[in-house]
């Protein structure tokens, strides 16, 4: 197991929601469907509470994408909640084109408390993305 | 900075350790700054590891403690217990989820699975090192629990809320109490029917002075949170005054020229757009179906109690906690499975207790007798290629008691059961024993085989490869065939999307985890009971309703909620009040102050839910979630930063 063995796979970013997308992602678990390795987690409260800071910390760091499981309608705090996060979504991809960075590196979908499958379905698309990107830099 | 964190790597048995290298996670975090202590344990949730936690807490001075373990949904409070106990504060505790989030996630990548492992358990120490101690918040929570739906779940679980002291407003959209139990007649495992039982609850309900019980009453609003709900229930008049005289209602009841089908006897008979469901049925008071009703006026002439001058009323009510118990819909099979809605002899299993129950000495179906009975099992329940994976788990000994009542209650009646195997679990199972020794045959195929049918005249002949007779082909000429149907969640699911109640993957409402937290949702303050969560029989419901009204009375009980400390804090320097976070905040936590000349905003924490929506809104940043700050997101960030 002590191989050493460099996972290439993108590094993927996600910021998930307490009661709503974390117990999603908790599911995929239990029900074995796999994504890389290379996906982690930060729960956070609510989808609006992300700060484009902290995005653009973890891009200018080494992550190659930030997801956001949005709680979508389902938020338990309010309604808004679904209009704001795209809000804020599209003031970092903003400043994220300020940087030169390719805006695509921050994706954003509403994951319900019981979307395991559609969480895994968009990780596994978004690192292929993610993937292709880096192969085209690396060329 | 903390000096002296200690780190618990747990392996879970082996659901953890089987994929995860926990040795190496150890390795890795035990020389990362500010850690004291780094140790594996077979099971960290283990009373011997707990006791062990303590101890470390108290004998080495730990200054904050840190577990890698399962879900936090499942163990965040136990170790925040834990760490309590050991005399530190407990939010100096943080989880690391390496369960559920990695090893189960990434059983097909033992390397990767460890590597995340790893940062994971990194990123909660660099979490750790800043964390503070804080006292919860403190909010008035309002003694009164809101039970939806009178079934007998939500019935029994009123009573027990009413006996230990809460006041209990039990909502039901029906006009009439007992849900489903009040359709069935004879139960399984005791003498009394379900309208005994029914009665004996409505009884006991009525009995309670601080019970309010609201017929034709429906949820439709909802607002704020656990200790303090507030709901606005809609409440349809029956248009019958308090008063009714029963010569009076048959007169009106005959006078009525609209029929409609009967849902209360799942359509094989019909009734008036005045109605009763049965003539003791609670509470004692028709109602009329206004949607069908043509206003005709004919039963105003003969019954002085009919009043279409009531009106739709709403009410506003204050609830510390609500409990659902909505409870379930009898599968309903698509027209053409097993023949039904195309051939006249199929009926489901909820009409043909119904037809049990009209019919007095002889078992009479549209108009020809009875004597050979095919029920066929597992009808919407145990679906290979349907939603449905599961069992429904009432209907094999349902079934068979009812089976049983037909034999003894008609004469020359031969049951014949198509079975996919009998679950009569527990108790039940003599009845099983029973119906075998009365002739009962017993014919059994697996799911890729069920029995087919094919109408010849009057009867219907149903086909199997009995596996139990090394498949030979057996048929039966049915006079009567009997799906056998289960239990599916019920179609209209307004209030579970009201309080946005997740669904687990049988569809049913989702209980947070059966051993650990259950008839707990992750909405806090909503508990859920009886079959709204599951298929389940009655006494299953029942213990169910009890765990639920403990959990609800358990949070309203001392009038007082702590809440979570993780509030937004506003740092009054660099603030310049502008009101965006006063925009952005949905439960109006922030008012605009004067301190030194200037004008900032300040958080009332016990308004601030801690959602966070105000944090990305600020200009000058000048909001942090306690918790939740930059330097703990940025640090937990850098620990997971690629090394490659």
């Amino acid at each position: 197991m002590a191989g050493g063995k460099v996972n290439n796979s993108p590094k993927i970013l996600v910021f998930s929601t307490e009661k709503i997308s974390d117990p999603a992602i908790d599911m995929a678990g239990l029900l074995k469907l796999h994504y890389p390795p290379t996906v982690y987690t930060i729960p956070v409260p609510c989808s609006s509470t992300i700060k484009p800071r902290w995005i653009l910390h973890a891009l200018e760091q080494g992550f190659d994408g930030v997801f956001i499981a949005a709680d979508g309608t389902d938020c338990p705090y309010g309604e808004t909640c679904t209009e704001t996060t795209g809000q804020l979504m599209s003031v970092t991809q903003q400043l994220m084109k300020d940087k030169g960075m390719d805006p695509a590196r921050l994706k954003m979908a509403a994951i319900c408390s019981v979307c395991s499958e559609p969480f895994v379905k968009h990780v596994k698309s978004f690192a292929e993305y993610l993937g292709s990107l880096k192969n085209k830099t690396t060329c | 900075m903390k000096k002296k964190i200690g780190v618990y790597i747990c392996h879970c048995g082996g659901n953890i350790s089987d994929y995860v290298d926990v040795e190496r996670v150890r390795k890795s975090v035990e020389g990362d700054e500010g850690v004291f202590l780094a140790k594996t344990t077979m099971f960290a949730c283990a009373d011997s590891n707990q006791k062990q936690m303590v101890e470390d807490i108290k004998d080495q001075g730990l200054d904050g403690v840190v577990v890698a373990s399962c879900s936090p949904k499942l163990h965040l409070l136990t170790f925040r217990a834990v760490t309590e106990r050991g005399g530190l504060n407990k939010y100096n505790y943080v989880h690391a989820n390496i369960r559920e989030q990695v090893s189960w996630a990434h059983s097909d990548d033992k390397e990767g699975a460890t590597e995340k492992a790893i940062k994971i358990v990194k990123a909660a120490v660099a979490k750790v090192r800043h964390a503070e101690s804080l006292d919860p918040i403190e909010v008035k929570s309002t003694k009164a629990v809101a039970v939806i739906g009178a079934g007998v779940a939500g019935m029994r679980a009123a009573i027990e809320l009413a006996e230990a002291g809460s006041d209990v407003y039990l909502i039901e959209r029906e006009f009439f109490v007992g849900g489903r139990v009040s359709q069935w007649d004879d139960l399984t495992l005791t003498e009394e029917s379900g309208k005994e039982l029914v009665t004996r609850l409505y009884d006991s309900v009525m009995g309670q002075k601080n019970v309010t019980l609201f017929t034709g009453a429906e949820v439709v609003e909802n607002s704020g949170s656990v200790g303090n709900f507030e709901l606005k229930v809609k409440v349809t008049p029956r248009h019958f005054k308090l008063q009714c005289n029963g010569n009076e209602l048959q007169k009106a009841i005959d006078v009525c020229p609209v029929e409609v089908p009967d849902e209360f006897n799942f359509n094989i008979t019909t009734r008036k757009a005045i109605f009763h469901n049965f003539p003791s049925e609670y509470p004692q008071l028709p109602a009329i179906d206004i949607k069908n009703c043509t206003r005709c006026g004919e039963c105003e002439k003969v019954c002085s109690a009919v009043d279409f001058s009531q009106k739709t009323e709403y009410l506003n009510l204050k609830v510390g906690s609500i409990l659902l118990a909505t409870g379930f819909d009898p599968y309903e099979p698509p027209k053409g499975e097993f023949g039904y809605g195309e051939i006249d002899n199929v009926v489901t299993f909820p009409q043909f207790k119904r037809i049990i129950h009209y019919c007095d000495d002889k078992l009479i179906y549209r108009g020809k007798e009875i004597k050979n009975i095919a029920y066929i099992y597992c009808v919407g329940s145990r679906q290979v290629d349907g939603p449905n994976k599961y069992c429904s788990r009432y209907c094999c000994t349902s079934n068979i008691h009812a089976a049983i009542t037909v034999k003894k209650k008609y004469k020359g009646i031969h049951n014949f059961h198509f079975n996919r195997g009998i679950r009569t679990y527990g108790k039940a199972e003599v009845w099983y024993d029973e119906s075998s020794r009365l002739g009962d045959i017993y014919l059994q195929s697996f799911e890729h085989d069920p029995p087919v049918f094919e109408k010849q005249g009057d009867k219907t002949i149903v086909k199997i490869k009995d596996v139990l007779t090394s498949d030979r082909e057996l048929e039966v000429a049915a006079d009567l065939v009997v799906l056998v149907t289960g239990m599916v969640p019920r179609k209209d699911n307004s209030i579970g999307n009201l309080l946005k109640i997740p669904r687990g993957r049988d569809n049913f409402f989702n209980e947070i985890h059966m051993k650990l937290r259950p008839v707990e949702t992750v909405i806090d303050g909503v508990t859920i009971a009886g079959a709204s969560q599951g298929p389940k029989n009655i006494s299953e419901s029942m213990n169910s309703a009890l765990s639920a009204a403990t959990k609800s009375f358990s949070l309203i009980n001392s009038g007082e909620l702590q809440l979570e400390p993780t509030v937004a804090k506003v740092n009054e320097e660099t603030c310049e009040w502008c009101g965006k976070c006063d925009e952005a905040c949905p439960y109006s936590a922030f008012e605009k102050i004067k301190v030194n000349e200037k004008f900032i905003a300040k958080v009332n924490a016990a308004v601030c839910k801690g959602c966070g929506m105000c944090l990305p809104v600020c200009p000058t940043n000048a909001l942090q979630l306690i918790g939740l700050s930059d330097e703990d997101v940025e640090s937990m960030i850098d620990a997971l930063i690629p090394n490659y």
